[in-house]
């Protein structure tokens, strides 16, 4: 029966030829996921697939990186700030046609913050104290203490609904209430989901989307431009992409990522324990010459580890200009005219080998010399993350507003400093937006001023799309490719 | 004898170009100039220039070094061990010795050579040395069976017999007698070994294992050349033609090197 509509439908689509729009579309992908539960893995590509297509949170991102509301229809914020109430949505229903209720929400929070959760971002659920299913469409979340970003951390991937009825088989046959549902996943291959045709929102305009896993940029090329592929989100070699700009089929799409591109410095590690060493490395590094170099001009320089389309951004890279003379003061100044010697370890992205070899030149230029390891990412997790066993790394922060990450002391870099924590630590708990704003400034300029680390540029996303295709982000405000609004031009 | 010329002219560039890069060099391999990249050849820069803007003339003169390096001292290891461990398993034919020492070759060439090197660059982390480390170690049972095929035949010779009964030892007779006899098979393999070996170094370069940034080679080159094919053809086409040059020739050399001192080959003629 299937067989014969399919048929009938080939046959219809040979007739008519060109007049039928297509109603699919396939994306490329460079990683593909190692499971599919967003709620139990940091695996971005998990988010890629499933975020907004087939799992939703109580809120969600909107394109431009504002927060929105999702499944939750409206909220209200009692006048202490710790108590958050969501009124749901009514009508939603789960793939497997369960509907959604309160309990579905108090489960999924519940589950997320417990003691043996494996959520990757559980600090985004630290501060619930308790989540309470009032009546079937309300949950009353209560957190120990105000918190200013509350809403903010609902909308993250890490944060969607899940549903009891379906949760053990999640990693391989996911269930959520989006406006597309699972449909098979070829290992290694490709994964494909379908319309779901009694979503509750806007229905999907195309009936079925394929992300298909390429890894190798010169396969991406092949694909892209044989139009295997409609779309190859985050496309890995930027050299091509003047060949797609200038190919009338082809739009290039340069959005902004939250990637803060980095070269790290290891600041409990001598000699990056003195600040006149880690600011003669970042008076040392010509950004341009590493934007012009490695990524063929795509990227916006930093001066601080914060992206520049946010609104509390502040130009610091003045703090950090390209002066190797100055650099080599620097280097005198702290005991070590002669220069030094130190580890460069590099993961696989080309950002981080391309952008190694120029800083490795760059560095030599004004004594520095790097002993340069090309590390696989299980490696560079292994002794440059956890092991902490690097004089200098380069890698691409793309956790959103993840300046936070510089009151931890433990973490990889190993920046220790009391103040920049209690600012953190107070800008936790502040809701007043000015004010918010502000401590963001400042936590950008003690960083910048105390060069903890040599900020290079903010990664952009470059996805190479079909011209005939609309509604592809540009931007990535969080691991998503949302294709509830993607339709092709008639 | 055409062959022998043509393949030690090759050869014999490539050697010059990498003895002429410890002293001199057009451009300076480590300086990057990211205003000057994918340059097209010209007068100025031979070869063009690659996505830093290095020149590829004077990289592949550099990358010679590297590569040369890596074959030669993988040859001597071979050689180095594999010719005594042949010598030793002919003069004791039949022996446990014999056995341990053949068999063990037999292991090493069971596994896939490429695959090994990968291994070993895995676990003792990606650099020459230890590419130099990882080929070496599969020419140890080239040179070992090719010695003993070899001198089990010699030890038959009546000269031996004769040495023999003259009251020599047998490690004598392996250094004085086999080894000048089996001296021709060897330089001719060693040709053959040395130009997998710039194979393998390549090889090993383009997956990351080899020589590691900013020292310049030829698989690495090709391998950073890959997405650059489209744009500018000539960043991967000129290592690639080194790698192809010198292993013809010293292909050429090897079958030259025979046809000159192989006897069996001269008795034919």
């Amino acid at each position: 029966m299937t067989r014969w509509i399919f048929g009938t439908m080939a046959a219809t689509a040979l007739l008519t030829g060109a007049a039928i729009a297509k109603t699919d579309v396939t994306i490329g992908l460079q990683l593909e996921p190692p499971h599919l539960d967003p709620t139990s893995a940091a695996a971005g590509a998990i988010d890629q697939v499933l975020y907004a297509n087939v799992f939703e949170g109580l809120m969600r991102f909107a394109s431009d990186g504002s927060v929105i509301n999702g499944l939750a229809e409206d909220w209200d914020i009692s006048e202490d700030g710790k108590t958050y109430t969501f009124k749901l949505h009514s009508g939603v229903k789960f793939h497997d046609g369960t509907d959604l209720d309160s309990a579905d929400v108090k489960f999924s929070l519940d589950r997320a913050r417990a003691e043996d959760s494996v959520n990757a971002q559980k600090a985004l659920f630290a501060n619930i104290a308790s989540v309470e299913a009032v009546d079937p469409l309300t949950v009353k979340v209560t957190l120990t203490a105000p918190q200013g970003n509350f809403l903010f951390n609902m909308a993250w991937g890490d944060a969607v609904i899940v549903a009891p009825e379906s949760i053990d088989d999640i990693k391989v046959k996911p269930v959520g209430t989006g406006a597309f549902k699972f449909d098979d996943w070829k290992q290694g291959d490709s994964i494909t989901l379908v319309k779901n045709a009694d979503y509750w929102g806007d229905a999907a305009k195309l009936d079925k989307a394929t992300f298909k896993f390429i890894s190798e940029p010169t396969a991406a090329f092949g694909a892209m431009m044989a139009e295997d592929v409609d779309a190859f989100y985050s496309y890995p070699a930027p050299e091509n992409l003047a060949q797609f700009e200038a190919d009338p089929r082809f739009t290039v799409l340069a959005g902004n990522t939250e990637g803060e591109t980095i070269l790290a410095m290891n600041n409990k590690q001598a000699p990056f324990d003195n600040k006149l060493v880690r600011e003669a490395v970042s008076h040392a590094i010509d950004r341009q010459a590493i934007i012009d170099g490695a990524m063929f001009g795509y990227g916006t320089p930093i001066g601080s580890h914060f992206a520049p389309h946010n609104p509390a951004y502040i130009d610091l890279t003045g703090n950090s200009e390209y002066d190797p003379e100055k650099a080599k003061a620097l280097l005198a100044e702290a005991g070590m005219a002669d220069g030094f010697k130190t580890t460069l370890k590099l993961p696989p992205p080309s950002y981080a080998r391309r952008g190694g070899e120029i800083i490795a030149a760059q560095l030599r230029a004004v004594g520095i010399e790097t002993e340069i390891s090309n590390l696989e990412w299980a490696q560079w997790l292994e002794q440059a993350f956890r092991g902490k066993d690097f004089g200098l790394t380069i890698v691409s922060h793309t956790e959103p507003m993840d300046i936070g990450i510089y009151a931890r002391p433990d973490y990889y870099f190993q920046y220790d400093n009391a103040d920049l924590q209690k600012l953190m630590a107070d800008f936790d708990v502040e809701a007043e937006g000015a004010k918010r704003t502000e401590m963001l400034q400042q936590a950008q300029t003690i960083i910048s001023e105390d060069y903890v680390n040599a900020y290079l540029f903010q990664l952009a996303l470059t996805t190479v799309v079909n011209a005939k295709l609309q509604g592809i982000w540009p931007d990535a405000p969080t691991q998503a490719i949302d294709l509830t609004a993607v339709s092709w031009a008639e | 004898m055409r062959n022998l010329t043509f393949g030690l002219i090759l050869t014999t560039i490539f050697a010059i170009g990498a003895l002429v890069s410890f002293v001199w060099t057009p451009y300076d391999v480590t300086v990057l100039e990211i205003a000057n990249k994918l340059k097209s050849p010209t007068a100025d820069h031979w070869f063009g220039t690659d996505h830093f803007g290095r020149d590829i003339f004077s990289m592949i003169m550099v990358g010679a070094r590297t590569s040369i390096a890596v074959a030669i001292v993988a040859v001597v290891i071979g050689m180095g061990l594999g010719v005594p461990l042949g010598l030793a398993a002919a003069a004791r034919k039949g022996s446990l010795l014999d056995e341990v020492i053949m068999r063990g070759n037999d292991l090493i060439f069971a596994f896939p050579s490429l695959l090994i090197a990968i291994l070993i660059t895995a676990i003792f982390g990606p650099s020459a040395v230890n590419a130099i480390i990882a080929i070496g170690i599969f020419n140890i049972p080239v040179f070992a069976r090719l010695t003993r095929g070899a001198a089990l035949s010699l030890w038959t010779r009546d000269y031996v017999l004769a040495a023999r009964v003259a009251g020599k030892g047998a490690t004598r007779i392996s250094v004085e007698h086999i080894l000048p006899n089996v001296a021709n098979l060897l330089i001719v393999q060693g040709t053959i070994q040395f130009s997998l070996g710039i194979l393998a170094e390549a090889a090993l370069s383009y997956v990351g294992l080899g020589a590691q940034p900013p020292t310049p080679s030829w698989g690495r080159m090709l391998a950073d050349a890959q997405t650059l094919i489209a744009l500018a053809p000539h960043v991967a086409l000129f290592p690639g033609f080194a790698i192809l040059l010198t292993v013809l020739g010293l292909n050429l050399a090897g079958d030259g090197l025979r046809d000159v001192l192989d006897p069996k080959l001269r008795v034919l003629r």
